[in-house]
This record gives structure tokens, C-alpha cells and sequence, in this order.
């Protein structure tokens, strides 16, 4: 996923290869990743796809079906990567991960530790922030979840820059060898408020946390427990709105009668199929936005702060 | 000299200051926010004293200061926060009790206090300190303990900004810079909020080793926040319509190292349209670069190194007396900052011709964005994504739409964050009383083959 080494670089150059991860793009809300195997097919609403076909295209590629359907072969990213894994757990989204990432100040070389590691929606972005010479360490008190993001991670190549560790942080604390050493924390747990301490631990001078809580109650506890350690403790909710376009033709009046105005002729629309008044009417095309009219009304508060800095 | 110029150059990841480095300011919890480069003779004022940053050089950033009398005038002393403990579970403990006091008894009749300004006075001059003075003040409030606990602190908060300034050392990251800027100068990045340019960032997947190509009329905001994601691999190209570079001030507030500074390049947007030069064109471009060099020295990479030996802090104190209210960016060159920009060389235009942009971020709302788009997009490789950002929609709508029927692109969408910042506090969270209620919009995609 990430052009760790220049070989994987996106490029006019670059072509799709056996064994590489690709996302089958058939609209913007149905997505799938698909590692590409030479004897491979891939079956949809449209028909049946040979990976062979595949092999040998640039990524952005239109490849068809054996009936003539198609769908686009994109390089996987991050963001295209959250809209396509598999929801082990609540994921993370594109606001509040790009949020996170910058107001934790993640850059290459830092080490982030986080935890639960959950489905890896985050992971997958710190990592990519982290790259090529920092090191993200996730926990996660789940087995098998631990282990089914750490196969993820090998099939999205980031797993030279991510470790997937079992452990109750909650219960335990993050092991105290990283003492000192992170320059961010991130928590996504039920009751943060007892893993804070640890964190505070963990935390380079100036350091920053993160902890993403869905309840109110629990940034309130949450609060109340950073205030020990920590300073500049902030909490934020961070949501999009997406907006859809579309084109249309509208009737308005033309001639002597003409409004000054062009942009006002869209209200008339309604009487088209009437009177000769509008028989010298001519029709403009407008592109027009609005906002979709359901969004996602909340996905957790981001709580932030920065360690204390004494000596 | 060399040496010089390496200790003047701490790593993007360091957390001491050091001389010659680049440090925000926070003065009494964000009233005022300077960007200052640290030089043992630069001064700040801070209300009518002056006071030295030296004492701010070595520190860890993070540190806080107070604003003290000492026996040469006014200096910025440490103060170490500290560990909480007792006094302060009691007030959590009064917090969580339900409070009985109110302001029935409240008379605004400006007798409260019986401290006289000739009595404060008096006492600075018997070298009185800050915080005494608070106390004074207190003692001699006839309505303090008639206040509520949360109006008690109020009321002490607003002494300490007067009597005491706190000054907190901060590192300018593309966080706090961002936020700075629009909390204090939001029409230099052009409201563009951090939360935006934070999607901006991770829509155009900006990683390591990328090209990322940009547009960037937001101040060098864009290009310095791409290039801290980039840490010194890949390439930023700064690119621009005709020959007059735009702006890239803000680009030298961030301490980049010279690794990173150096993957920072400009080039006109026709030099990256044109097919690939032959030598003759190349040399003519070389003089193209020198003439504006010269004429826009803000960018100058013609900075002599002679300037580091002057370091011209007095500037600060000067802008920062003039102008209380603002950021004030000391117009110091400092020639670690000098290689950021430098124009693109003509064998790294090659290659992104012959590989194409990883990916394309444009912040241009003075530009046409669908021609810009139109012409730019080529340039990335298949599969590139793209994201841009406006402050208007219709710009967007329509070159969303374009897009699309031109089939040049996928996963279009024009999305808009929204940011709300709360109060968490004992039986008072709520959502702050002021918020900004527009971040801008941000036209997002895949570009595709044509076919």
C-alpha cells in the first residue's frame, strides 16, 4: 500500500502483477479488495472477471466482464482500505482518522502505540503517517481479532511498520519497556480513564494522547482523570457532510419579457406545460449541489491532551 | 561554518529548542500567539515590559514561563505545573458539591475593590511579584467570597493574565500553526481550518517517498504540512500559474531540516506541461529562476549565510508591541530555511513526466478550478487520488461535474467537515459558546486511465 520501497511506487510505469492487492471499484459505495491470482476469477452482478485479464494493466484500469459489465482496478490506500475491510469491530472513519493524525503530530519516525486495535481502520493510517522509519504497537485484549489484523496487515504490506500485541490495557497498562519512548498515544476502549495512567507513563515529555470515546460520560471521566498528568486537554467532534451534484435543464423565459436576472428563470419550472406566455421560453443547463440529505450524526468525541512537561 | 549551520538545524522530531530555531509563543492561554525564532538577543514584549528569550533556548518545548521582576527589569522565568494533589481534589470535591452561592449580592457599583492603582503601583515597586499581587488584590476584594468557585477562578484567571503573563513554549507543527493562523490571521491560509487541511493530507494519501504536487495559495501552509508528512523523502512541488512564484512564507515557521527542505521544489505549471526540454530551453529556465530570486525575496534563495551571525530578534519585540493582536512573523531569513523552494531541476520534472504525481492537492480559490484541473490531472499517475479544497461550492460542483462527464475521474465527492469543540468540566460540559461554523469544501477523487 505504501511506497516503502520505490518498486511499489505508483507510476505510469507500474502494472498490475500477480499476487498484488487491488481495489475492485464498481461504485463509490461498493468497493472490494481482491489479491490478484493468476487463475483467479471474480464473480459480481456484472459477470465473471479473470484475474489474468488483470495482470499487466495500470492500476485505474476499466476491465470487463465475460458479459461485457466493468469495473475499475484501483491501487489500495488507507482511506480506500477503510471502506473495504472487514468490520470486526466499529471502525474509524476518514474525519475523525485524519483529525487524530494530525492533531497527535504523527510524522515519519514517531512511535505511536494504540490500543484496541480493533478492525485496524486507524492502524492502517498511522502506520502510513509513521512511515518509513517510525513504528506504530497496537494491543488489542482479543486473540483473534489481534490475529485477523495482523494478517490484514500483511496483505496491505504494512507489516514492517506495525506490531500486533494481545494485552488488556485497560487491566494492565501498556508494558512498561516503552517507557518514555511514544511520542502518541492513542486509546479507543471502554473505560479509558483506567488506562490513562499507563499512557502518561509511556509518553515522551510533550507528548500527546488521543482517546476516542462514543459517550459523554466517559470523556467526562476521561477529563477528569487527564487533568494529573497532562495539560491543554481539549475535546472535539469532527463530522462531514457530503454534498450531491447533479445537472439540470430548467425552462426559463426568453425574448422581451426576459427577467434580468438569469439565475432566477429555475422557479418557473412548474408551469412548462401551459401557456403561451412561455412558448419563447429557452431551456439552461445548470449544475446545482446540495447537501445528501442523511450523514452519519455521530461517531465519538476525540478527546485530546498533552503530557505535562516538569523538568 | 558548516557546523554553524548544523546546530542551528534541530530535526523535525526534536523537543528541546535550540538558538536559530522556530518556536510558537502562547501568551496567557491563546490571547496572543507570536511565531519567534530563538536568539539570545531577540526580546518580546509582553504588556509595556520587554522581556528576553534566552531563557527559552534548551528548554523542552511544552515548557511555561511567567513573566517575573528581577533585578534588570522584567524576565521570563520557569514554572513547573504542578503534580496534582491535595488542594486540588478539594476543589473538585467543592465543584461536585451543588454550589449555594450566587450573585444575588452582586452590586455593580465599582467599590468592590479597595486597592488603589497608586497601592499596586507601590507594590511592583517594592518588587512585589505577580502572583503577591493577586493575593493583594483578593484580600482586598470586599465581593470575592461572595462569588461562586467558578467566579472566584474567573476572577483570579483574569488578574494572572494582567499581573502575571504566562508564556507557554510550543514546537510549530502543521497543527499549530494552522490553528494559530486562523484563530488570529485565518484570510493568510484562506480559512482554511485545521480539520480541512487534516483531510486534505490523508484524501491525497500523502506518505513517504510520494510526489505530491500542489497548489498552494493558502501561504505555504499546504506545502510545509505535505512536506513534515513527507519527513524528507519524495517531492513537494510548489507549482504556479505564469512566473511570480506565490507566497510560501509560512513554510520557514516549521524547524524543517535540511533533508526536508530540500524535497520542498517549485516550478511553473508550464514547465510541467510541456513535453520534456531540450537543453537550450533548460538554460533559459536557469535564468528565469535567477530574476526571481531577486525579485521576490521572501523566497530568496539567494539569502547570504553572513545573516545567521545576525540574529535580528529585536524584530520580534518591535512587530510584537505594534501589533498585539496578530501573529507576528519575524521577516528573519535564517539560512537553514533558504533551500526550501528551490526550483525544480529539470531531470526531477523528467521523471514526473515519465512516472507521473502521486498525488494532486490544490488550495487556489483564485484560480479556475476546473481548467486547473483539467490540466493538471494528467499529470498523476493512474490511480493517483486527488483532493481540493474551496471556500465556495459552485467551483467545486461544477468541476466534480466535468469530471465526470469527461470520465477522468472516480469516487468523486465533495464533502464538508464540520468542527465542534466542548467544555468538559464537573456537571458543566456543554459545547463551547463559539465554534466556526464553516471549514470550507473539499472536491475528493481517483484519478482513472483514459480510455
Amino acid at each position: 500500500m505504501l511506497a516503502c520501497d520505490s518498486a511499489n511506487k505508483l507510476s505510469f510505469n507500474r502494472f498490475i502483477s500477480n499476487g498484488d492487492l487491488v481495489i475492485v471499484y464498481e461504485r463509490h459505495d461498493n468497493m472490494k479488495p481482491v489479491t490478484v491470482s493468476e487463475n483467479s476469477v471474480l464473480q459480481n452482478r456484472f459477470g465473471v472477471f479473470k484475474h489474468s485479464d488483470w495482470i499487466g494493466k495500470p492500476f485505474g484500469s476499466k476491465v470487463f466482464s465475460n458479459k461485457g459489465g466493468f469495473v475499475y482496478l484501483l491501487a489500495p490506500t488507507p482511506e480506500l482500505w477503510t471502506l473495504v475491510l472487514s468490520h470486526r469491530t466499529q471502525i474509524l472513519y476518514i474525519a475523525d482518522i485524519s483529525f487524530v493524525i494530525m492533531y497527535l503530530e504523527i510524522v515519519p519516525g514517531c512511535l505511536v502505540m494504540e490500543s484496541g486495535t480493533g478492525s485496524g481502520s486507524l492502524t492502517t493510517s498511522l502506520a502510513r503517517a509513521v512511515a518509513p522509519t517510525g513504528h506504530v504497537y497496537t494491543f488489542d485484549f482479543h486473540e483473534q481479532r489481534a490475529a485477523s489484523a495482523r494478517e490484514d496487515f500483511e496483505r496491505t504490506g504494512l507489516s514492517s511498520l506495525i506490531s500486533v500485541n494481545v494485552r488488556d490495557i485497560q487491566d494492565e497498562g501498556f508494558s512498561d519497556e516503552f517507557a518514555g519512548l511514544a511520542d502518541a498515544v492513542f486509546l479507543d476502549l471502554p473505560q479509558p480513564w483506567l488506562a490513562i495512567p499507563s499512557a502518561a507513563k509511556m509518553l515522551k515529555q510533550d507528548g500527546t494522547l488521543c482517546s476516542f470515546s462514543p459517550c459523554i460520560e466517559q470523556v467526562q471521566r476521561s477529563c477528569e482523570t487527564l487533568q494529573t498528568s497532562f495539560t491543554d486537554i481539549r475535546t472535539f467532534e469532527v463530522l462531514l457532510r457530503t454534498y450531491e451534484i447533479r445537472e439540470e435543464r430548467m425552462e426559463g423565459i426568453s425574448g422581451e419579457g426576459n427577467v434580468a436576472n438569469g439565475s432566477l428563470p429555475c422557479k418557473r419550472r412548474q408551469r412548462s406545460d401551459g401557456s403561451n406566455m412561455l412558448s419563447s421560453s429557452s431551456s439552461v443547463s445548470t449544475v446545482m449541489a446540495r447537501p445528501n440529505g442523511e450523514a452519519r450524526g455521530h461517531t465519538g468525541y476525540l478527546t485530546f491532551a498533552r503530557l505535562k512537561c516538569l523538568s | 561554518m558548516s557546523s554553524n549551520i548544523e546546530s542551528t538545524n534541530p530535526n523535525l522530531n526534536s523537543r528541546l529548542t535550540s538558538e536559530g530555531c522556530s518556536v510558537l509563543l502562547d501568551i496567557n492561554d491563546g490571547d496572543r500567539l507570536v511565531f519567534a525564532r530563538l536568539a539570545a538577543a531577540a526580546k518580546l514584549k509582553i504588556g509595556n515590559k520587554s522581556c528576553s528569550l534566552q531563557p527559552l533556548i534548551g528548554c523542552s518545548y511544552g515548557s511555561l514561563f511567567q513573566v517575573e521582576t528581577g533585578p534588570d527589569g522584567s524576565l521570563l522565568a520557569r514554572v513547573t505545573p504542578a503534580v496534582q494533589g491535595n488542594i486540588t481534589e478539594e476543589k473538585r470535591d467543592n465543584q461536585l458539591n451543588v454550589e449555594s452561592r450566587d450573585n444575588r449580592t452582586l452590586i455593580d457599583n465599582n467599590k468592590a475593590q479597595s486597592l488603589t492603582g497608586e497601592d499596586i503601583q507601590a507594590m511592583k515597586s517594592q518588587g512585589a511579584r505577580g502572583d503577591e499581587i493577586i493575593e493583594a488584590l483578593i484580600a482586598n476584594s470586599a465581593t470575592f467570597e461572595k462569588k461562586t468557585s467558578f467566579s472566584q477562578e474567573k476572577y483570579r484567571l483574569r488578574k494572572q493574565k494582567k499581573y502575571a503573563p504566562k508564556v507557554l513554549l510550543r514546537r510549530p507543527v502543521a497543527r499549530s500553526i494552522c490553528e494559530a493562523y486562523f484563530r488570529k490571521y485565518p484570510a493568510k491560509i484562506r480559512f482554511l481550518r485545521m480539520d480541512t487541511l487534516s483531510l486534505l493530507l490523508s484524501m491525497a494519501n500523502v506518505s513517504c517517498h510520494s510526489d505530491i504536487l500542489v497548489v498552494d495559495m493558502v501561504g505555504g501552509l499546504l506545502t510545509g504540512s505535505v512536506a513534515e508528512r513527507l519527513g524528507g523523502t519524495g517531492f513537494v512541488c510548489n507549482s504556479y500559474l505564469g512566473t511570480a512564484p506565490y507566497s510560501m512564507d509560512i513554510v520557514r515557521i516549521f524547524n524543517f531540516s535540511d533533508e526536508i527542505c530540500k524535497r520542498i521544489v517549485r516550478s511553473p505549471i508550464s514547465d510541467l506541461l510541456i513535453q520534456k526540454e531540450s537543453p537550450e530551453q533548460i538554460i533559459h529556465h536557469d535564468d528565469v529562476c535567477n530574476m526571481e530570486s531577486l525579485t521576490n525575496n521572501q523566497v530568496s534563495t539567494s539569502v547570504r549565510v553572513d545573516e545567521i551571525s545576525d540574529p535580528s530578534g529585536s524584530e520580534i519585540s518591535e512587530q510584537g508591541a505594534e501589533n498585539v493582536e496578530n501573529i507576528n512573523i519575524p521577516a528573519i531569513r535564517v539560512s537553514k530555511s533558504t533551500k526550501a523552494g528551490e526550483r525544480a531541476q529539470q531531470e526531477t520534472i523528467n521523471l514526473w513526466k515519465e512516472n507521473g504525481f502521486s498525488s494532486l492537492i490544490i488550495a487556489a480559490p483564485d484560480l479556475d478550478t476546473w481548467t486547473l484541473v483539467r490540466d493538471l490531472l494528467p499529470l498523476l499517475s493512474n490511480s493517483a487520488p486527488f483532493a481540493i479544497y474551496h471556500q465556495y461550492l459552485q467551483p467545486l460542483a461544477t468541476c466534480m461535474h466535468n469530471l465526470q462527464v469527461g470520465k477522468m475521474a472516480i469516487g468523486l465527492q465533495i464533502t464538508e467537515p464540520w468542527l465542534r469543540e466542548y467544555q468538559v468540566l464537573p456537571s458543566r460540559t456543554h459545547p463551547c459558546m463559539q465554534m466556526s461554523a464553516f471549514g470550507g469544501y473539499i472536491l475528493s477523487g481517483t484519478k482513472i486511465c483514459s480510455s
